[in-house]
């Protein structure tokens, strides 16, 4: 218990010592984890929302395994991504093993059923609304997708959030295709692991608070947006 | 400037045919129509024919199936027997050029100005006329403002830009005044009367007979799923030739 | 048009992250834990890159899996501690040559308790016997790394076959040292460790050095480039220049200068030219 404390006084300490090293990890999270987010909400929201204005047989079981997506375990998806990037592999020209590209490419696939499920979800709710509106104006289903993902925004963004709070907290898909490389790859999660692993658990503990006040801080952010939007009545 | 994702989309292709546009919608033929949900007949057997101009009420006692037959004769639910015939034209055609006015407006989460931009740029309307549609419903200075924030009263007449924009031949409106203010009704009954003395043809679903008095060309009571009287109004109002309508008229509960 | 500027932006991060990589010389180095936990690296590196302007990437995995990785072709240079399977490396044809580097020891490190009085011996074979037969916990990798295979052959020579106790007295942790250290601490287990992860450790508790000495405990690391005939995209100049760095009088004092609350964690031993 009392590392617990010792932690909170190094991740403050760390924190105000302005340590470049400190800054460059949180600052490649970030960038990595939210690329990600941005890559997976261009992929999954369309999908989601294609899904969510379209009937057809064998609807249930695609819902069922988008559904089921969504718990796939990070140390699976990274083994799959390192399997296609190694030199070896189909997409080892690209030359992307080892770098924040291939962290990105492996968060975006572990987080687009995420985002694709949700703002299905979400999208349906919003299409229950309007559909009637909708075909009273003869849209078309691309007009409808557009629109229902427009006004759906500040909703989704609760789901990009998800997305990223999966993406900016998982180890185990970014330490296999990034290395964990000090100065290239390092990311929060991966040194939390590496200090762990060397027996500092104070200091693994420490950066540990350091990624929790940063997600509060970005769940802040988006709060703060939508409470806006909500003002005016727009989520 | 653009807010509207949609901008970057194409047009998308509508039937457009010159000659089914140069077609009119009216007369409108309805045989035998029926709709049936979980075994029980919500409609059965209504026979209707409307001709062109003017504004047609359909009025009747809760249940009679008025909001049912309105969706129906504009596209969106189909029936589970017989025929809606406009005029000959397609159902998607016919639904293109028609416009309805829900009881609860639907609008976008969006301006008030966006919400007619958008369906202005959705159907390939001239956008420029969206300042003298908001004029004409009393909004223009409301703009800028989300459109969910209204009045019932206001939403209600933005809805009613709405259809307005599309330059509708036919504009159904299903109850269109329910709970709103005096004064939102005066407003939206004279941008309606405006429309139809301009040639679009309109159907009116309303409870209220005052109403259906300074709207009504003619009426379509409907009891029990079936029309139960199709007349003018000069002789709807003061010599109803069916029983229910008379019980209607005269404030008696009609079931 | 937000979402079309975000995709952007995004497109960018990933172009300057790849950029950045194909602009300057740099290796990847396929290593062993236990040489960068124990902040050999953090120390080495930059006096090497400093001078050969050559960045060093390390990703350090256990030595089965380092060889696996590089087998894919998915690093420049091989630095690990299981002398058989190495060789084994270079004799398939990817590894171009394999070099002693630097040694260290394992050690047994076990509790203050030391419940099956194992403190003080210096024969490994008697004290993993005597732990045996004490059934007294011992955590073992289960990895498949240097240090695991390096464990296994000392049962072995001690006639001993743990895993029939698997999950009772002898647990196998799957994971990398520190994990196991952190586990065998956690559950009061004797673990088998090398000498320079330990002294770097810091989460030692009432842990203690039990047994070493024994020379079947020594620990050899090797290095290997990656043979370019096999992997086309392999660095070989860049690689073949860092390997020879390790190994040249300059490198080898830098590794025996390398020193942690002033002991010295690694043995420089590479042949002299």
């Amino acid at each position: 218990m009392q590392s617990i404390g010792e932690a909170f006084h190094l991740a403050l300490s760390l924190v105000l010592s302005g340590e470049a090293d400190l800054y460059e990890i949180v600052g490649l999270s970030l960038r990595v984890s939210l690329s990600a987010t941005v890559l997976a909400c261009a992929i999954g929201l369309p999908i989601g929302a294609l899904i969510a204005v379209s009937r057809f047989r064998g609807r249930g079981l695609v819902l069922i395994v988008m559904n089921a997506l969504m718990g796939l375990p990070p140390v699976v998806v990274g083994l799959l991504v390192y399997l296609h990037l190694s030199r070896s592999g189909p997409l080892g020209f690209l030359g992307l093993l080892y770098t924040p590209g291939a962290m990105v490419f492996a968060q975006t696939i572990l987080i687009v059923p995420i985002v694709a499920a949700l703002s299905r979800q979400v999208l349906e709710d919003l299409h229950a609304e309007y559909a009637e509106q909708f075909r009273s104006l003869c849209l078309s289903r691309w007009q409808s997708i557009t629109t229902l993902l427009w006004d759906g925004r500040y909703a989704l963004l609760t789901v990009g959030l998800a997305g990223f709070g999966r993406a900016v907290a998982e180890v185990g898909a970014v330490i296999i295709v990034g290395g964990n490389i000090d100065h290239l790859t390092r990311v929060m999660t991966t040194a939390i692991a590496l200090e762990t692993s060397k027996g500092d658990l104070p200091l693994a503990l420490a950066l540990g608070i350091i990624l929790l006040v940063l997600a509060l801080g970005v769940n802040a952010g988006v709060q703060a947006l939508r409470m806006t939007a909500a003002r005016q009545a727009h989520v | 400037m653009s807010d509207l994702p949609i901008t970057a989309v194409p047009p998308v292709a509508r039937p457009r045919d010159e000659a089914a546009m140069s077609r009119p919608l009216l007369p409108l033929r309805v045989s035998g129509l029926r709709l049936a949900a979980d075994g029980a007949a919500l409609l059965d057997g209504v026979e209707l024919s409307l001709a062109p101009g003017g504004c047609t009420v359909i009025m009747g006692p809760n249940g009679a199936g008025k909001s049912l037959l309105l969706k129906m004769l504009h596209g969106l639910l189909v029936p589970s027997g017989g025929e809606v015939s406009w005029n000959g034209t397609s159902a998607a055609q016919a639904t293109a050029r028609q416009a309805l006015v829900f009881q609860k407006p639907v609008l976008l989460r969006r301006s008030v100005a966006a919400n007619l931009d958008f369906v202005l740029k959705a159907r390939g309307r001239d956008r420029s006329r969206r300042d003298a549609l908001l004029r004409e419903v009393g909004l223009l200075h409301k703009a800028r403002q989300p459109a969910r924030l209204l009045s019932g009263g206001e939403a209600q007449r933005l809805a009613l830009a709405r259809a307005l924009a599309t330059d509708p031949e036919v504009l159904f409106l299903d109850e269109p005044t329910a709970s709103l203010d005096p004064a939102s009704v005066l407003v939206i009954e004279r941008i309606v009367g405006a429309a139809r003395d301009r040639g679009t043809r309109i159907i009116f679903v309303t409870h209220d007979v005052g109403q259906a008095r300074r709207m009504a060309d003619e009426v379509v009571f409907l009891h029990r799923g079936r029309v139960a009287e199709h007349s003018h109004a000069d002789v709807f109002f003061p010599e109803p030739r069916s029983q229910p309508a008379r019980d209607y008229l005269a404030g008696r509960i009609v079931l | 048009m937000t979402i079309a500027r975000l995709i952007a932006s995004t497109a960018l991060t990933l172009g300057l992250a790849g950029g950045a990589l194909a602009q300057e010389q740099s290796i990847i180095v396929q290593s062993t834990t236990s040489t960068a936990n124990s902040g050999l690296y953090d120390y080495l590196l930059p006096i090497y890159t400093g001078e050969s302007g050559i960045t060093v990437n390390v990703v350090a995995v256990g030595t089965g899996q380092a060889i696996k990785n590089a087998e894919n072709c998915d690093g420049d240079l091989l630095l690990v501690h299981a002398k058989p399977s190495e060789e084994k490396f270079v004799a398939a044809g990817f590894g171009t040559e394999r070099t002693d580097l630097m040694y260290n020891d394992f050690v047994i490190v076990g509790p203050e308790s030391d419940p099956a009085g194992v403190k003080g011996m210096d024969d490994v074979e008697a004290a993993l016997t005597k732990i045996s037969e004490a059934g007294a916990l011992f955590a073992s990798r289960g990895d498949d790394s240097g240090t695991h295979k390096k464990e296994v052959a000392l049962w072995k020579a001690a006639g001993i076959d743990p895993t029939a106790a698997s999950g009772e007295w002898y647990r196998e942790t799957g994971s990398g040292m520190g994990a196991t250290l952190n586990a065998g601490i956690g559950m009061g287990a004797y673990v088998m460790t090398d000498r320079a992860t330990w002294i770097s450790f810091q989460n030692k508790q009432d842990y203690a050095i039990e047994v070493e000495g024994d020379e079947t405990l020594f620990n050899q690391y090797g290095v290997i480039p990656v043979n370019p005939e096999k992997c086309p995209s392999v660095k070989i100049d860049a690689a073949q220049d860092f390997a020879d760095w390790l190994l040249s009088d300059e490198g080898q004092k830098v590794i025996a200068d390398y020193k942690v609350d002033g002991q010295q964690l690694f043995f420089p031993n590479a042949p002299k030219n």
